[in-house]
Parts: C-alpha cells; structure tokens; sequence
C-alpha cells in the first residue's frame, strides 16, 4: 500500500529538501520504490541536491496541466534504480498547481511506487499546503532554535487543519526530525535539547541529524549522504529514520560528535 | 565577575525553552479558540436577536489574552430609539452599548 510522506518545516533553510534526498535515497536502498516530488514552485532545488539538475526535461506544472505525462516528467536516479523525481517547475508560479491536478499525480504516482515524498516549500501558503494535501505521513524538519521550533508548532495545527486525513476526522501521522543538533552546545546549555524541543511540540520523535560538514559536501556533490559508501553520522541518522518510516522499532542513538581538543584541530583538516 | 564566570557564558537555552512555551501557549489559544468565538458570536446573536432586532455586526467578540488571566468581552450596539421604545429612556447618545465582560 503506497503511502505519502511530507517533509514541512514552516520556517525556510532548515533541511527540508537535504532531508527529502537523504530519507529517499535511504528508503530506496532498503528496496522501496521511491519517488520524490518537488512542491517548491519557483525555487526548485530538489533536483540540484539530487544531482540531476541537467536532466530536467517536464515538471510537475507540465504533468498536472497535462502537457507532458507522468512518465516523461520522472527522473530515474542513476545510482538507485528504484529511485525516482519528478521536479518542480522553475518558471511558473505556484498558481499553476491546481488542486484536482495534484490530486490526479498523488494518485497515478500511487500506483507505480511504495513511497511518495513531498518536499514542501517553506511558508504556510497554497504551496506548502498543497504538499501536505495527501499526506498520509508527516515529518517535521525544526532546528534547536526558537524561530524554527515556533514555524514547526504552526505547521503542526496546519497538518491537523489542511490535511485531507484531516478533513475526513482521520488522524495524520507527525514525526520530529531533529536537524542541525550539537549535543555538546545542548549539554553546555547553550542550545535547546532534544527533550525541550519535544516537550514543546510533543509529537513522536524520528529521528536526530548532527550538525555535520558532511551535509554540505553531499549538496556541493550533488550525492545525498545517505548514498556515501561509509554513512558517516548524519547518513546513519537518516538510515534509522527510514527504517522507522517502515515501521521498524529502533533504539535512537543520540549523535554525540564531540571531540577532543587534538580531535578538534586534525579532525578538522582530515575532512 | 571572577575567571570562571569570564570564560563560562550562560546558558541561554532554558531562556528560549521559557520564551517559547509560553509564546506557544499564547499563539495556540489564539487559534484554537478563533473557532470557539466565531460560535459564541453566533449563539449570541440569537439569544439578542429574540428580544432585539440586531444585526450580525453589531455584535463583537473578543478574546483577550492576558498574563494571568484572560478576558472575553462581548459588545453590543443597539439603537438608541429602539432602547428607548423598550425603556423609554436614553435618548442623548446615538446608540447603547451593552457590554458584558468576563474573566475565562
């Protein structure tokens, strides 16, 4: 049973798309056919942080108007093969997404793959909320920071509100992924924790991703981390949140890169 | 201001944990009860509407929220010629506030 996850935030620049391409590479090696829909009318860049920007041919503006179909418009990863995109369109504004041509996509791409993944755009507009449409799953991407954490409880009610689950009285499954964290900062008191942060918002947490140079080297290639041969510290997080997704009851590990004072200086160079 | 408290700063974090929880408690309230004022409104409305001829608009209801408590005011206009067919009084101002304020 094909099953929509969104990825949403509310506030912008806190991971929503870095995690859409680490969840779905993720998703796709533990053999899912995967798919990632980028929503961010305008401003795509799903397909940049996928490595395949010069391989978009039709978007999704051009499926949902039905100027090209469905098959034309997906992009079949080339290091994954059960793993596919369909970008958003970078010139047409997000009035161009109509309601009954989304819903016409979810529900064609809900024959063809097991998960669905919407990388929402940030913001709480028509875009944002036309991702979270037919979600049957939610994950929430908040940094340990108070703008962050305040946007996340705002998409939260909005989730609860705009969702079509929702509407129909059912409920729509919200998970927390935790992203940017430094465990050392959150001991010396210096950034909110993981439990305040879940004490706040208080839906179920996914998963904890490490602030990690590793992250802006996977976006510069244009390889997710989760496709690196040795899973560093953020790819093993998104790894476990995946196998969580599926059901999978795993022990959260709490990523504590901390390092020593000689640790700090070579480490530093060796990456 | 010793060594130690030089090179320790202090920890933020429990500040924005206090900051946020009550903000979000203020910001939950507001949007959670929208739909409970947009009710009274209504049932308020036509409680009044039996016994005076108001429009919807001249109803108004508001939350306000405070520190420690929070205060719902409810503000009717009525003309003042038709109080004054009722009471036979009030004729100076051109129309009676009926204003009930109460503590929630």
């Amino acid at each position: 049973m094909a099953k929509v996850l969104v990825v949403t935030s509310g506030k912008g620049g806190v991971g929503k798309t870095t995690s859409t391409a680490a969840l779905g590479v993720a998703l796709a090696k533990g053999g899912k056919n995967v798919v990632l829909v980028d929503f961010d009318v305008g401003l795509r860049n799903l397909d940049l942080v996928m490595g395949a920007e010069r391989r978009v041919v039709y978007d999704l503006i051009n499926v949902v108007q039905g100027d090209a179909k469905l098959a034309q418009a997906l992009i079949r990863d080339k290091r994954i093969p059960n793993l596919s995109m369909l970008p958003a369109s970078q010139t047409r504004d997000k009035d161009a997404l109509t309601d009954e041509g989304v819903a016409r996509v979810i529900a064609e791409l809900k024959e063809r793959f097991d998960w669905i993944i919407c990388d929402s755009p940030a913001g709480i507009e028509r875009g944002a909320t036309l991702a979270m449409r037919h979600a049957d799953v939610a994950i929430v991407v908040t940094n340990p920071e108070v703008s962050s954490v305040r946007d996340s409880d705002r998409i939260i009610g909005l989730l609860d509100a705009k969702t079509e689950r929702a509407e129909r009285g059912e409920q729509i499954q919200k998970h927390l992924l935790l992203t940017r964290y430094d465990a050392a900062r959150a001991e010396r008191g210096e950034m909110l924790k993981v439990e305040d942060v879940l004490e706040i918002l208080s839906i179920p947490l996914i998963g904890i991703v490490p602030e990690s140079e590793e992250i802006l080297r996977a976006s510069n290639l244009g390889a997710p981390v989760t496709l690196a041969a040795n899973p560093g510290a953020p790819a093993r997080a998104y790894f476990d949140a995946a196998r969580r997704l599926n059901g999978e009851t795993i022990e959260m590990i709490m990523p504590n890169d901390r390092k020593g004072f000689f640790g700090k200086i070579f480490g530093r160079r060796a990456a | 201001m010793n060594l130690i408290s030089f090179f320790r700063r202090p920890a933020t974090a429990p500040i924005a944990k206090d900051r946020l929880k009550l903000l979000l408690a203020h910001e939950r309230g507001a949007v959670g009860a929208s739909n409970v004022i947009a009710l009274l409104r209504e049932e308020i409305v036509a409680v009044i509407a039996k016994h005076f001829p108001v429009e919807g608009d001249a109803i108004k209801v508001r939350m306000e929220t405070g520190d420690v408590i929070s205060t719902l005011e409810v503000e009717v206009e009525i003309p003042t010629q038709l109080c004054a067919e009722i009471k036979g009084a009030e004729k100076d101002k051109a129309a009676t506030t009926l204003k009930v304020t109460a503590s929630a």
